[in-house]
């Protein structure tokens, strides 16, 4: 058996789906900088931007690195750290928040 | 001309290398995210400046950002040719992401040097240290996957990489989308919420 011809995976995606990934990441990449500068947006600008980040973060996840179609092994080595990951990043920042919250507290009593 | 290489499947029925590629990749994601929250939690805490939205050039950092994205887009192309054995327009496009690569860091040091001459260092304020320290690691990673895709364009040139060899490719497309990933997350996180 050559290499890549594994039994668990599909095959992956034709050029045409990589050129239709690669345009949607472009799309969204210019809506991101569009959002940037358009005032109307300010208020739902980080939403907005992390909405748009995750889209083209999966799209290059999913079909570029073949997450879509390998294995789900593959996934988990890859979903479960990301996971962990995230999990820490918004504790770290929910604990510096709220750190900030009892200091402001305390400083107003 | 080219030798299928040896395949090291597991009972599972997947290629050892890749299994371990990927838990590399979930690794990593541990050490970028503890970057980022890094760049989070004393982001606005700097005492002097210059300050993000000073300093950050938000249409030259998008420019770098499509180029990164098409350097995946022609990653995959590579990978697809020599899948199928058109090993000639495999070298063109591992070429190509290898070459846009070069533009990404080309585009980081003139980025980097302005804003040294701006007065924003590693020692200026908790902004230059995590910002640096965030996208100069970026950079290094940037570095190494042009290294690799160089090595592999050379090794297409010398006839020593061929269909046989495309999980060896799809290993180093991994890394070099997960390099990809990692900016998209930069570029919203560092550059465009100020």
């Amino acid at each position: 058996m050559a290499e890549g011809d594994h039994p668990n995976e599909q095959a992956h995606p034709s050029a045409e789906t990589y050129l239709r990934v690669a345009a949607a990441l472009v799309v969204l990449t210019v809506l991101e900088v569009g959002v940037f500068y358009v005032p109307a947006f300010h208020a739902v600008l980080v939403p907005t931007l992390l909405v748009l980040s995750a889209l083209k973060f999966s799209l290059v996840v999913l079909f570029y690195m073949h997450l879509k179609m390998d294995s789900p092994f593959f996934s988990f080595l890859f979903g479960a750290p990301l996971l962990l990951a995230t999990g820490v990043l918004v504790a770290l920042l929910l604990l510096f928040f709220g750190t900030l919250t009892l200091r402001g507290a305390a400083g107003g009593g | 001309m080219t030798h299928a290489a040896a395949t090291h499947h597991t009972s599972m029925g997947l290629d050892s290398r890749k299994i371990a590629f990927w838990a590399f990749i979930g690794s990593e994601c541990l050490l970028f995210t503890s970057l980022i929250s890094t760049y989070l939690v004393y982001k606005g805490r700097s005492v002097v400046g210059p300050s993000p939205h000073e300093i950050l050039n938000i249409p030259f950092t998008s420019v770098s950002t499509f180029d990164l994205l098409m350097s995946s887009l022609m990653m995959v192309l590579a990978l697809a040719a020599v899948q199928r054995g058109d090993m000639k327009w495999g070298k063109i496009w591992l070429f190509a992401t290898a070459l846009l690569g070069l533009v990404f860091l080309g585009g980081q040091v003139i980025e980097f040097t302005e804003f040294v001459h701006k007065g924003l260092t590693l020692q200026t304020n908790l902004f230059g240290c995590t910002f640096f320290v965030l996208t100069g690691t970026h950079g290094a990673h940037v570095t190494v996957g042009v290294l690799w895709l160089l090595t592999l364009w050379v090794r297409a040139l010398q006839g020593k990489l061929g269909p046989g060899h495309a999980l060896t490719v799809e290993i180093t497309g991994l890394y070099w989308h997960f390099v990809d990933v990692v900016w998209i997350v930069i570029f919203t996180v560092v550059y465009l919420i100020q």
